[in-house]
Protein backbone atom coordinates (compact mmCIF):
# COMPACT_ATOMS: atom_id res chain seq x y z
CA UNK A 1 0.00 0.00 0.00
CA UNK A 2 2.93 2.65 -0.27
CA UNK A 3 4.34 4.48 -3.10
CA UNK A 4 7.77 4.51 -4.21
CA UNK A 5 9.23 8.57 -4.04
CA UNK A 6 12.39 9.75 -5.48
CA UNK A 7 13.78 12.26 -3.60
CA UNK A 8 16.69 14.77 -5.69
CA UNK A 9 19.44 16.87 -3.66
CA UNK A 10 19.66 20.11 -5.22
CA UNK A 11 22.43 22.81 -4.53
CA UNK A 12 20.66 26.21 -4.26
CA UNK A 13 21.55 27.93 -7.34
CA UNK A 14 20.07 29.10 -10.45
CA UNK A 15 19.55 25.93 -12.70
CA UNK A 16 20.07 22.90 -10.81
CA UNK A 17 16.06 22.29 -10.89
CA UNK A 18 16.37 22.05 -14.76
CA UNK A 19 18.76 19.42 -14.70
CA UNK A 20 16.56 16.43 -13.41
CA UNK A 21 13.76 17.63 -14.77
CA UNK A 22 15.14 17.73 -18.27
CA UNK A 23 16.28 13.85 -17.54
CA UNK A 24 12.95 12.73 -16.81
CA UNK A 25 11.90 14.54 -19.86
CA UNK A 26 13.90 13.25 -22.57
CA UNK A 27 13.24 9.96 -20.73
CA UNK A 28 9.44 10.31 -20.86
CA UNK A 29 8.93 9.83 -17.89
CA UNK A 30 6.08 11.76 -16.08
CA UNK A 31 5.53 13.50 -13.20
CA UNK A 32 2.41 12.82 -11.29
CA UNK A 33 3.24 14.83 -8.24
CA UNK A 34 6.13 16.63 -6.23
CA UNK A 35 7.07 18.77 -4.10
CA UNK A 36 9.99 21.14 -3.13
CA UNK A 37 11.94 21.18 -0.12
CA UNK A 38 14.40 24.14 0.22
CA UNK A 39 16.46 25.52 3.07
CA UNK A 40 18.91 28.43 2.39
CA UNK A 41 21.87 25.99 1.28
CA UNK A 42 20.20 23.26 -0.85
CA UNK A 43 16.75 21.80 -1.80
CA UNK A 44 15.26 18.18 -1.56
CA UNK A 45 12.72 17.96 -4.92
CA UNK A 46 10.49 14.92 -4.13
CA UNK A 47 8.50 13.30 -6.67
CA UNK A 48 6.34 11.00 -7.30
CA UNK A 49 6.78 10.03 -11.38
CA UNK A 50 5.12 7.05 -13.85
CA UNK A 51 8.23 4.76 -13.82
CA UNK A 52 9.99 5.21 -10.78
CA UNK A 53 13.22 2.78 -11.27
CA UNK A 54 13.54 3.93 -15.13
CA UNK A 55 13.74 7.63 -13.48
CA UNK A 56 16.52 6.46 -10.36
CA UNK A 57 18.44 4.77 -13.23
CA UNK A 58 18.62 8.07 -15.43
CA UNK A 59 19.19 10.35 -12.47
CA UNK A 60 22.16 8.07 -11.25
CA UNK A 61 23.65 8.16 -14.52
CA UNK A 62 23.77 12.07 -14.47
CA UNK A 63 24.54 11.93 -11.59
CA UNK A 64 22.02 13.05 -9.68
CA UNK A 65 21.86 11.97 -6.08
CA UNK A 66 18.60 10.21 -5.52
CA UNK A 67 17.18 8.25 -2.27
CA UNK A 68 13.97 6.17 -2.59
CA UNK A 69 11.49 6.67 0.15
CA UNK A 70 8.35 4.95 0.72
CA UNK A 71 5.54 7.02 0.97
CA UNK A 72 1.84 6.70 1.63
CA UNK A 73 -1.14 8.25 -0.53
CA UNK A 74 -4.52 8.63 0.98
CA UNK A 75 -7.87 9.83 -1.01
CA UNK A 76 -10.16 12.25 -0.01
CA UNK A 77 -13.15 14.18 -0.53
CA UNK A 78 -11.76 17.92 -1.96
CA UNK A 79 -14.17 19.54 1.04
CA UNK A 80 -13.28 21.49 4.17
CA UNK A 81 -11.93 19.65 6.82
CA UNK A 82 -10.95 16.49 4.61
CA UNK A 83 -7.51 16.98 5.53
CA UNK A 84 -8.03 17.47 9.15
CA UNK A 85 -10.26 14.16 9.45
CA UNK A 86 -7.27 12.41 8.38
CA UNK A 87 -4.87 14.00 10.58
CA UNK A 88 -6.91 13.37 13.93
CA UNK A 89 -6.55 9.86 12.87
CA UNK A 90 -2.96 9.41 12.56
CA UNK A 91 -2.77 11.22 15.65
CA UNK A 92 -4.29 8.48 17.31
CA UNK A 93 -2.26 6.08 15.41
CA UNK A 94 0.80 7.36 17.59
CA UNK A 95 2.73 8.07 14.57
CA UNK A 96 4.57 10.61 13.32
CA UNK A 97 4.56 13.25 10.03
CA UNK A 98 7.97 13.46 8.41
CA UNK A 99 6.20 15.42 5.71
CA UNK A 100 3.92 15.70 3.15
CA UNK A 101 2.22 17.36 0.42
CA UNK A 102 -1.35 17.30 -1.82
CA UNK A 103 -2.60 17.65 -5.11
CA UNK A 104 -6.67 17.33 -6.66
CA UNK A 105 -8.26 16.28 -9.17
CA UNK A 106 -10.50 17.88 -11.13
CA UNK A 107 -13.31 15.25 -10.04
CA UNK A 108 -13.30 16.77 -6.44
CA UNK A 109 -11.34 14.42 -4.95
CA UNK A 110 -7.72 14.73 -3.17
CA UNK A 111 -4.67 13.33 -2.58
CA UNK A 112 -2.43 13.53 0.02
CA UNK A 113 1.09 12.37 0.17
CA UNK A 114 2.72 11.05 3.66
CA UNK A 115 5.82 10.49 4.90
CA UNK A 116 5.57 8.63 8.55
CA UNK A 117 8.33 7.40 10.50
CA UNK A 118 6.38 4.14 11.41
CA UNK A 119 3.94 3.94 7.81
CA UNK A 120 2.60 0.45 8.34
CA UNK A 121 1.18 1.20 11.57
CA UNK A 122 0.07 4.92 10.14
CA UNK A 123 -2.11 2.48 7.34
CA UNK A 124 -3.35 0.37 9.57
CA UNK A 125 -5.23 2.48 11.30
CA UNK A 126 -6.11 4.95 8.38
CA UNK A 127 -7.47 1.25 6.77
CA UNK A 128 -9.25 0.48 10.25
CA UNK A 129 -10.98 3.85 10.50
CA UNK A 130 -12.02 3.51 6.35
CA UNK A 131 -9.81 6.00 4.61
CA UNK A 132 -8.46 4.85 1.16
CA UNK A 133 -5.24 4.29 1.19
CA UNK A 134 -4.03 4.15 -2.28
CA UNK A 135 -2.09 1.40 -3.98
CA UNK A 136 0.34 2.09 -6.58
CA UNK A 137 -1.76 0.35 -9.19
CA UNK A 138 -4.84 2.56 -8.17
CA UNK A 139 -2.79 5.66 -7.66
CA UNK A 140 -1.16 5.02 -11.34
CA UNK A 141 -4.56 4.47 -13.04
CA UNK A 142 -5.70 7.79 -12.05
CA UNK A 143 -3.50 9.56 -14.61
CA UNK A 144 -4.16 8.71 -18.54
CA UNK A 145 -0.71 8.22 -20.19
CA UNK B 1 41.16 -7.93 2.28
CA UNK B 2 42.45 -10.38 0.01
CA UNK B 3 46.44 -11.14 0.24
CA UNK B 4 47.89 -7.99 1.69
CA UNK B 5 49.24 -9.74 4.90
CA UNK B 6 52.62 -9.84 4.48
CA UNK B 7 55.49 -9.51 1.72
CA UNK B 8 52.78 -11.30 -0.80
CA UNK B 9 54.89 -12.92 -3.47
CA UNK B 10 58.16 -10.53 -3.02
CA UNK B 11 60.95 -11.93 -3.88
CA UNK B 12 64.58 -10.53 -1.98
CA UNK B 13 66.10 -8.25 -4.27
CA UNK B 14 70.01 -7.59 -4.31
CA UNK B 15 69.03 -3.60 -4.00
CA UNK B 16 67.20 -3.81 -0.86
CA UNK B 17 70.67 -5.06 1.03
CA UNK B 18 71.40 -1.38 1.50
CA UNK B 19 68.18 -0.98 3.49
CA UNK B 20 69.86 -3.55 6.56
CA UNK B 21 73.07 -2.03 6.87
CA UNK B 22 74.66 -2.13 9.82
CA UNK B 23 74.70 1.79 11.24
CA UNK B 24 77.96 2.05 11.70
CA UNK B 25 79.10 0.58 7.60
CA UNK B 26 75.58 3.30 6.78
CA UNK B 27 77.27 5.99 8.78
CA UNK B 28 80.86 5.29 7.52
CA UNK B 29 79.32 5.68 3.88
CA UNK B 30 77.13 8.17 4.20
CA UNK B 31 80.13 10.27 5.68
CA UNK B 32 82.63 9.41 2.75
CA UNK B 33 79.60 10.48 0.60
CA UNK B 34 78.95 13.85 1.99
CA UNK B 35 82.27 14.66 1.90
CA UNK B 36 82.62 13.86 -1.69
CA UNK B 37 79.60 16.16 -2.39
CA UNK B 38 80.14 19.28 -0.70
CA UNK B 39 83.89 18.89 -2.38
CA UNK B 40 81.71 18.71 -5.29
CA UNK B 41 79.18 21.22 -4.79
CA UNK B 42 82.16 23.53 -3.68
CA UNK B 43 83.96 22.92 -6.43
CA UNK B 44 81.34 23.66 -9.55
CA UNK B 45 78.18 25.26 -7.96
CA UNK B 46 78.55 29.24 -7.77
CA UNK B 47 76.08 29.41 -5.21
CA UNK B 48 77.34 26.95 -2.67
CA UNK B 49 80.64 28.14 -2.92
CA UNK B 50 79.35 31.55 -2.52
CA UNK B 51 77.56 30.50 0.68
CA UNK B 52 80.26 28.41 2.31
CA UNK B 53 82.88 31.23 1.98
CA UNK B 54 80.27 33.76 3.95
CA UNK B 55 80.56 31.12 6.67
CA UNK B 56 84.24 30.83 6.16
CA UNK B 57 83.30 27.10 5.87
CA UNK B 58 86.04 24.88 3.34
CA UNK B 59 84.41 21.21 2.17
CA UNK B 60 87.89 19.82 4.32
CA UNK B 61 85.87 21.39 7.68
CA UNK B 62 83.41 18.47 7.16
CA UNK B 63 84.86 15.90 9.21
CA UNK B 64 81.88 13.72 11.03
CA UNK B 65 78.17 13.72 10.23
CA UNK B 66 77.13 16.45 12.44
CA UNK B 67 79.42 18.49 10.76
CA UNK B 68 76.65 18.99 8.16
CA UNK B 69 74.88 21.35 10.44
CA UNK B 70 77.35 23.95 9.69
CA UNK B 71 76.44 23.81 6.07
CA UNK B 72 74.57 26.58 4.51
CA UNK B 73 70.80 25.93 4.14
CA UNK B 74 69.27 25.63 0.08
CA UNK B 75 65.55 26.82 -0.82
CA UNK B 76 63.62 26.20 -3.30
CA UNK B 77 63.85 30.31 -4.59
CA UNK B 78 67.21 29.22 -4.89
CA UNK B 79 66.25 26.91 -8.10
CA UNK B 80 64.10 29.22 -9.11
CA UNK B 81 66.68 32.21 -9.05
CA UNK B 82 69.38 30.27 -10.96
CA UNK B 83 67.04 29.55 -13.35
CA UNK B 84 67.25 27.26 -15.15
CA UNK B 85 70.91 25.93 -15.52
CA UNK B 86 72.77 27.79 -12.05
CA UNK B 87 72.67 24.95 -9.79
CA UNK B 88 73.77 22.00 -12.25
CA UNK B 89 77.53 20.44 -11.05
CA UNK B 90 77.70 18.40 -14.23
CA UNK B 91 78.55 19.90 -18.21
CA UNK B 92 75.75 19.58 -19.99
CA UNK B 93 76.99 16.74 -22.32
CA UNK B 94 77.24 14.41 -19.11
CA UNK B 95 74.04 15.31 -18.04
CA UNK B 96 71.44 12.85 -19.87
CA UNK B 97 67.94 14.03 -18.67
CA UNK B 98 65.96 16.90 -17.87
CA UNK B 99 62.99 17.26 -15.86
CA UNK B 100 60.93 20.21 -14.43
CA UNK B 101 58.31 21.43 -12.06
CA UNK B 102 55.06 23.16 -13.58
CA UNK B 103 56.05 26.36 -12.56
CA UNK B 104 52.74 27.35 -11.35
CA UNK B 105 53.98 29.80 -8.91
CA UNK B 106 56.61 32.17 -11.23
CA UNK B 107 59.21 30.50 -12.91
CA UNK B 108 59.65 26.76 -13.09
CA UNK B 109 62.84 25.01 -11.66
CA UNK B 110 65.13 22.38 -13.36
CA UNK B 111 66.60 19.17 -12.56
CA UNK B 112 69.57 17.49 -14.00
CA UNK B 113 70.50 13.81 -14.32
CA UNK B 114 73.47 12.48 -14.99
CA UNK B 115 73.24 8.64 -15.99
CA UNK B 116 74.81 7.38 -12.68
CA UNK B 117 72.09 9.99 -11.02
CA UNK B 118 69.14 7.60 -13.50
CA UNK B 119 70.97 4.62 -12.19
CA UNK B 120 70.59 5.46 -8.48
CA UNK B 121 66.88 6.80 -9.02
CA UNK B 122 65.95 3.42 -10.38
CA UNK B 123 67.80 1.81 -7.27
CA UNK B 124 65.97 3.73 -4.63
CA UNK B 125 62.49 3.09 -6.80
CA UNK B 126 63.53 -0.77 -6.92
CA UNK B 127 63.84 -0.78 -3.20
CA UNK B 128 60.54 1.44 -2.80
CA UNK B 129 58.79 -1.49 -4.49
CA UNK B 130 60.40 -4.61 -2.62
CA UNK B 131 59.62 -2.64 0.83
CA UNK B 132 55.67 -2.42 -0.59
CA UNK B 133 56.10 -6.50 -1.62
CA UNK B 134 56.40 -6.07 -5.14
CA UNK B 135 57.87 -8.21 -7.09
CA UNK B 136 59.46 -8.95 -10.74
CA UNK B 137 55.67 -11.37 -11.04
CA UNK B 138 54.51 -7.84 -10.68
CA UNK B 139 52.29 -6.05 -13.46
CA UNK B 140 52.24 -2.35 -12.81
CA UNK B 141 50.15 0.01 -14.21
CA UNK B 142 51.69 3.12 -13.47
CA UNK B 143 49.55 6.07 -13.75
CA UNK B 144 52.05 8.69 -12.78
CA UNK B 145 51.89 11.31 -15.55
CA UNK B 146 54.95 11.34 -17.80
CA UNK B 147 57.06 14.14 -19.07
CA UNK B 148 58.23 16.69 -17.38
CA UNK B 149 57.03 15.63 -13.72
CA UNK B 150 59.57 13.37 -12.44
CA UNK B 151 56.36 10.50 -11.06
CA UNK B 152 56.12 8.84 -14.05
CA UNK B 153 59.35 7.94 -15.46
CA UNK B 154 60.83 7.51 -12.11
CA UNK B 155 58.53 4.92 -11.25
CA UNK B 156 59.24 3.66 -14.72
CA UNK B 157 62.64 2.94 -14.92
CA UNK B 158 62.15 1.54 -11.09
CA UNK B 159 59.95 -1.10 -12.02
CA UNK B 160 61.67 -2.25 -15.04
CA UNK B 161 64.83 -2.40 -12.85
CA UNK B 162 62.99 -4.39 -10.84
CA UNK B 163 61.91 -6.83 -13.69
CA UNK B 164 58.17 -6.52 -12.96
CA UNK B 165 56.06 -5.71 -16.04
CA UNK B 166 55.09 -1.98 -16.34
CA UNK B 167 52.33 -0.65 -18.43
CA UNK B 168 53.08 3.32 -19.27
CA UNK B 169 49.31 4.28 -19.02
CA UNK B 170 50.17 7.62 -17.53
CA UNK B 171 47.73 9.59 -15.78
CA UNK B 172 43.74 10.13 -16.96
CA UNK B 173 41.26 8.99 -19.61
CA UNK B 174 39.88 7.05 -15.74
CA UNK B 175 37.77 4.25 -17.48
CA UNK B 176 40.59 3.10 -19.93
CA UNK B 177 42.59 2.57 -16.60
CA UNK B 178 39.89 0.40 -15.13
CA UNK B 179 39.45 -1.54 -18.23
CA UNK B 180 43.10 -1.99 -18.62
CA UNK B 181 43.34 -2.75 -14.57
CA UNK B 182 41.25 -5.47 -15.27
CA UNK B 183 41.91 -6.92 -18.14
CA UNK B 184 45.31 -7.07 -18.06
CA UNK B 185 45.20 -8.49 -14.42
CA UNK B 186 47.25 -5.60 -13.13
CA UNK B 187 48.30 -6.11 -9.55
CA UNK B 188 50.02 -2.78 -8.83
CA UNK B 189 49.28 1.10 -9.28
CA UNK B 190 50.82 3.90 -8.93
CA UNK B 191 49.04 7.38 -8.79
CA UNK B 192 48.31 9.90 -6.89
CA UNK B 193 46.01 8.83 -3.57
CA UNK B 194 43.50 11.22 -4.33
CA UNK B 195 43.35 9.90 -8.23
CA UNK B 196 42.81 6.60 -7.41
CA UNK B 197 39.96 7.09 -4.85
CA UNK B 198 38.43 8.66 -8.18
CA UNK B 199 39.69 5.34 -9.73
CA UNK B 200 37.33 3.26 -7.57
CA UNK B 201 34.45 5.47 -7.49
CA UNK B 202 34.83 5.38 -11.45
CA UNK B 203 35.14 1.62 -11.42
CA UNK B 204 32.06 1.62 -9.04
CA UNK B 205 29.63 3.71 -11.61
CA UNK B 206 31.25 1.58 -14.36
CA UNK B 207 29.53 -1.57 -12.59
CA UNK B 208 32.76 -2.70 -11.56
CA UNK B 209 34.17 -3.68 -7.97
CA UNK B 210 37.94 -3.06 -7.49
CA UNK B 211 37.73 -5.64 -4.76
CA UNK B 212 37.44 -8.05 -7.39
CA UNK B 213 40.08 -7.34 -9.40
CA UNK B 214 43.43 -8.94 -9.06
CA UNK B 215 44.82 -5.72 -7.83
CA UNK B 216 46.84 -6.03 -4.25
CA UNK B 217 49.29 -3.00 -3.80
CA UNK B 218 48.97 0.74 -4.56
CA UNK B 219 52.16 2.53 -4.61
CA UNK B 220 50.59 6.16 -3.70
CA UNK B 221 52.71 10.07 -3.46
CA UNK B 222 52.97 13.26 -4.90
CA UNK B 223 50.64 14.79 -2.24
CA UNK B 224 49.87 14.65 1.36
CA UNK B 225 47.19 11.97 2.27
CA UNK B 226 45.92 11.44 5.83
CA UNK B 227 45.97 8.08 7.48
CA UNK B 228 41.81 8.12 7.57
CA UNK B 229 42.23 8.52 3.50
CA UNK B 230 44.96 4.97 3.91
CA UNK B 231 41.58 3.58 5.59
CA UNK B 232 38.73 4.84 3.35
CA UNK B 233 41.18 3.25 -0.17
CA UNK B 234 42.35 0.17 1.86
CA UNK B 235 38.52 -0.27 2.63
CA UNK B 236 36.81 0.48 -0.34
CA UNK B 237 39.37 -1.49 -2.78
CA UNK B 238 40.57 -4.03 -0.76
CA UNK B 239 44.20 -3.29 -1.89
CA UNK B 240 47.64 -2.49 0.03
CA UNK B 241 47.96 1.58 0.17
CA UNK B 242 51.32 2.42 0.63
CA UNK B 243 53.08 5.73 0.84
CA UNK B 244 55.74 6.72 -1.42
CA UNK B 245 57.84 10.08 -0.64
CA UNK B 246 60.22 12.05 -3.22
CA UNK B 247 60.54 16.06 -4.76
CA UNK B 248 62.23 16.44 -7.58
CA UNK B 249 64.43 18.94 -6.60
CA UNK B 250 66.06 15.10 -4.31
CA UNK B 251 65.14 13.09 -7.38
CA UNK B 252 61.82 12.38 -7.51
CA UNK B 253 60.03 9.55 -6.48
CA UNK B 254 61.86 7.30 -4.18
CA UNK B 255 63.48 9.70 -1.33
CA UNK B 256 61.18 6.95 1.21
CA UNK B 257 58.80 4.41 1.62
CA UNK B 258 56.77 2.95 3.67
CA UNK B 259 57.51 -1.00 4.34
CA UNK B 260 54.91 -3.69 5.09
CA UNK B 261 54.34 -2.07 8.56
CA UNK B 262 53.09 1.13 7.11
CA UNK B 263 53.93 2.86 10.26
CA UNK B 264 56.63 5.93 8.98
CA UNK B 265 58.47 5.84 5.94
CA UNK B 266 62.36 4.34 5.50
CA UNK B 267 64.78 7.16 3.96
CA UNK B 268 67.15 5.79 1.74
CA UNK B 269 69.39 7.54 3.51
CA UNK B 270 72.69 5.95 2.21
CA UNK B 271 71.63 8.33 -0.62
CA UNK B 272 69.78 11.60 0.93
CA UNK B 273 70.97 12.26 4.30
CA UNK B 274 67.56 13.47 6.33
CA UNK B 275 67.67 15.70 9.46
CA UNK B 276 64.86 17.75 10.80
CA UNK B 277 65.22 21.49 11.84
CA UNK B 278 62.91 24.05 13.66
CA UNK B 279 61.70 26.17 10.32
CA UNK B 280 61.56 29.14 12.10
CA UNK B 281 65.16 29.72 13.93
CA UNK B 282 66.77 26.73 11.26
CA UNK B 283 68.24 25.01 14.61
CA UNK B 284 67.83 21.46 14.72
CA UNK B 285 65.26 19.41 16.52
CA UNK B 286 66.08 16.27 18.24
CA UNK B 287 64.49 12.72 17.03
CA UNK B 288 60.90 12.55 17.40
CA UNK B 289 60.46 16.06 17.71
CA UNK B 290 58.30 17.46 14.33
CA UNK B 291 60.00 20.40 12.13
CA UNK B 292 60.96 20.62 8.59
CA UNK B 293 62.56 18.02 6.75
CA UNK B 294 65.90 18.55 5.24
CA UNK B 295 67.59 16.63 2.63
CA UNK B 296 71.41 16.28 1.25
CA UNK B 297 71.76 14.04 -1.84
CA UNK B 298 75.02 12.13 -0.92
CA UNK B 299 75.47 11.16 -4.36
CA UNK B 300 74.12 13.10 -6.91
CA UNK B 301 76.15 14.38 -9.80
CA UNK B 302 74.40 16.76 -11.88
CA UNK B 303 72.53 18.88 -9.24
CA UNK B 304 73.92 17.86 -5.69
CA UNK B 305 71.38 19.48 -3.24
CA UNK B 306 73.53 20.39 0.26
CA UNK B 307 70.63 20.64 3.04
CA UNK B 308 67.57 21.63 0.84
CA UNK B 309 64.70 22.49 2.91
CA UNK B 310 61.66 20.49 1.61
CA UNK B 311 59.00 22.73 3.42
CA UNK B 312 57.74 19.20 4.47
CA UNK B 313 56.70 18.99 8.55
CA UNK B 314 57.80 15.47 10.05
CA UNK B 315 59.67 13.65 12.85
CA UNK B 316 62.29 11.16 12.61
CA UNK B 317 61.34 8.47 13.97
CA UNK B 318 64.12 7.27 17.05
CA UNK B 319 62.63 3.38 17.36
CA UNK B 320 64.17 0.86 15.19
CA UNK B 321 61.66 -0.63 12.64
CA UNK B 322 60.16 -3.98 13.21
CA UNK B 323 60.73 -4.61 9.74
CA UNK B 324 64.99 -5.26 9.94
CA UNK B 325 65.27 -2.47 8.05
CA UNK B 326 68.23 -0.14 9.30
CA UNK B 327 67.70 3.17 7.03
CA UNK B 328 65.60 5.75 9.63
CA UNK B 329 62.41 6.44 9.23
CA UNK B 330 60.33 9.35 9.57
CA UNK B 331 56.90 9.83 9.84
CA UNK B 332 53.96 10.05 6.86
CA UNK B 333 54.11 13.56 5.49
CA UNK B 334 50.61 15.01 6.17
CA UNK B 335 51.61 18.53 6.04
CA UNK B 336 53.78 20.95 3.64
CA UNK B 337 54.34 24.45 5.23
CA UNK B 338 53.50 25.12 1.49
CA UNK B 339 50.03 24.04 1.46
CA UNK B 340 49.02 25.81 5.28
CA UNK B 341 47.05 28.09 5.23
CA UNK B 342 46.14 31.10 7.87
CA UNK B 343 42.45 31.81 8.80
CA UNK B 344 41.98 33.95 11.84
CA UNK B 345 45.08 33.48 13.07
CA UNK B 346 45.25 29.60 13.45
CA UNK B 347 47.64 27.71 10.84
CA UNK B 348 45.28 25.42 9.05
CA UNK B 349 46.84 22.27 6.98
CA UNK B 350 44.08 20.57 4.02
CA UNK B 351 45.04 17.06 5.87
CA UNK B 352 43.15 18.21 9.44
CA UNK B 353 39.90 18.85 7.12
CA UNK B 354 40.37 16.00 5.15
CA UNK B 355 40.71 13.88 8.73
CA UNK B 356 37.49 15.40 10.14
CA UNK B 357 35.60 14.61 7.15
CA UNK B 358 36.92 10.90 6.59
CA UNK B 359 35.93 10.82 10.61
CA UNK B 360 32.18 11.40 9.78
CA UNK B 361 30.52 8.49 8.28
CA UNK B 362 29.63 8.21 5.10
CA UNK B 363 31.36 11.37 3.21
CA UNK B 364 33.83 10.30 0.56
CA UNK B 365 37.14 12.33 0.34
CA UNK B 366 36.44 14.59 -2.04
CA UNK B 367 36.55 18.32 -1.10
CA UNK B 368 37.08 21.61 -1.71
CA UNK B 369 38.22 24.44 0.56
CA UNK B 370 37.54 27.97 -0.12
CA UNK B 371 38.62 30.91 1.03
CA UNK B 372 36.81 34.31 1.13
CA UNK B 373 37.18 37.35 3.08
CA UNK B 374 33.35 38.77 4.42
CA UNK B 375 33.58 42.90 5.28
CA UNK B 376 37.20 42.19 6.49
CA UNK B 377 36.77 38.79 8.20
CA UNK B 378 37.97 35.33 6.97
CA UNK B 379 35.47 32.96 6.23
CA UNK B 380 36.73 28.84 5.33
CA UNK B 381 33.88 27.37 3.71
CA UNK B 382 33.95 23.04 3.00
CA UNK B 383 32.51 22.15 -0.09
CA UNK B 384 31.47 18.20 0.66
CA UNK B 385 30.44 16.59 -2.31
CA UNK B 386 26.96 13.97 -1.18
CA UNK B 387 26.49 10.56 -1.83
CA UNK B 388 23.75 8.82 -2.54
CA UNK B 389 24.79 6.33 1.00
CA UNK B 390 24.18 9.26 3.25
CA UNK B 391 21.75 10.99 1.55
CA UNK B 392 18.12 11.24 3.44
CA UNK B 393 15.17 12.64 2.07
CA UNK B 394 14.07 14.96 4.87
CA UNK B 395 15.80 18.30 5.34
CA UNK B 396 16.13 17.64 9.30
CA UNK B 397 18.78 14.72 8.52
CA UNK B 398 20.66 16.62 5.74
CA UNK B 399 21.25 19.31 8.00
CA UNK B 400 21.86 17.39 11.00
CA UNK B 401 24.64 15.84 8.71
CA UNK B 402 26.05 19.35 7.90
CA UNK B 403 26.19 19.94 11.80
CA UNK B 404 28.62 16.61 12.61
CA UNK B 405 30.57 17.72 9.35
CA UNK B 406 31.00 21.18 11.08
CA UNK B 407 31.39 19.79 14.46
CA UNK B 408 34.07 17.58 13.08
CA UNK B 409 36.18 20.15 11.79
CA UNK B 410 35.43 22.72 14.44
CA UNK B 411 36.84 20.04 16.86
CA UNK B 412 39.97 19.38 15.10
CA UNK B 413 40.92 23.09 14.04
CA UNK B 414 39.06 25.18 16.55
CA UNK B 415 37.50 27.66 14.42
CA UNK B 416 34.10 28.27 12.96
CA UNK B 417 33.58 27.01 9.78
CA UNK B 418 30.77 26.23 6.79
CA UNK B 419 30.40 23.25 5.03
CA UNK B 420 28.62 23.46 1.91
CA UNK B 421 27.15 20.11 0.69
CA UNK B 422 27.22 19.81 -3.38
CA UNK B 423 26.15 17.34 -5.76
CA UNK B 424 28.35 14.67 -6.74
CA UNK B 425 31.05 15.43 -9.54
CA UNK B 426 31.07 18.69 -8.90
CA UNK B 427 34.75 19.45 -7.74
CA UNK B 428 36.91 18.98 -10.23
CA UNK B 429 38.82 15.36 -10.20
CA UNK B 430 42.54 15.84 -10.64
CA UNK B 431 44.24 13.31 -12.60
CA UNK B 432 47.28 14.09 -10.68
CA UNK B 433 47.97 16.51 -7.45
CA UNK B 434 44.78 17.21 -6.06
CA UNK B 435 43.79 20.92 -5.34
CA UNK B 436 42.56 20.94 -2.18
CA UNK B 437 42.20 24.78 -1.37
CA UNK B 438 40.81 28.24 -3.44
CA UNK B 439 41.83 31.03 -1.74
CA UNK B 440 40.15 34.04 -2.68
CA UNK B 441 41.01 36.16 -0.06
CA UNK B 442 43.32 38.74 -2.02
CA UNK B 443 41.17 38.16 -5.25
CA UNK B 444 39.25 41.97 -4.49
Amino acid sequence: MKLHQLSVFLENKRGQLSVPLNLLATAGIDIRTLSLADTQQFGILRLIVSDWQKAKEVLEKEHCVVNVTQVVAIEVPDRPGGLADVVRVIDHADVDIEYMYAFTFQSGRAVLIFRFNEPDAAIKQLQAEGVNVMGSNEFQERFPD
Amino acid sequence: MKNIGKNAGASFHPAAALDYLPTDHLQALQLKRLQAVVERAYERVRLIRVRMDAKGLHPEDIKSLEDIRQLPFTVKADLRDTYPFGMFASPMQEVVRLHSSSGTTGKPIVVAYTQEDLDVWSSVMVRSFVACGVGSHDIIQNAYGYGLFTGGLGAHYGAEALGATVIPISGGNTDRQIMVMKDFAVTVICCTPSYFVHMIERARELGEDIRRFPLRVGVFGAEPWSQAMRRHIQEESGIRAQDIYGLSEIIGPGVGIECEWQNGLHIFEDHFYPEIIDSTTGEPCPDGTEGELVLTTLSKKAIPMIRYRTRDITAIIPEACPCGRTIRRINRICRRSDDMFIIRGVNVFPSQVEAALLAVEGTVPHYLIVLTRQRGLDQMEIQVELTPAVFSDTVGALENLQARIVKAVENILGISVNVRLVEPHTIERSMGKAKRVIDQRNAD
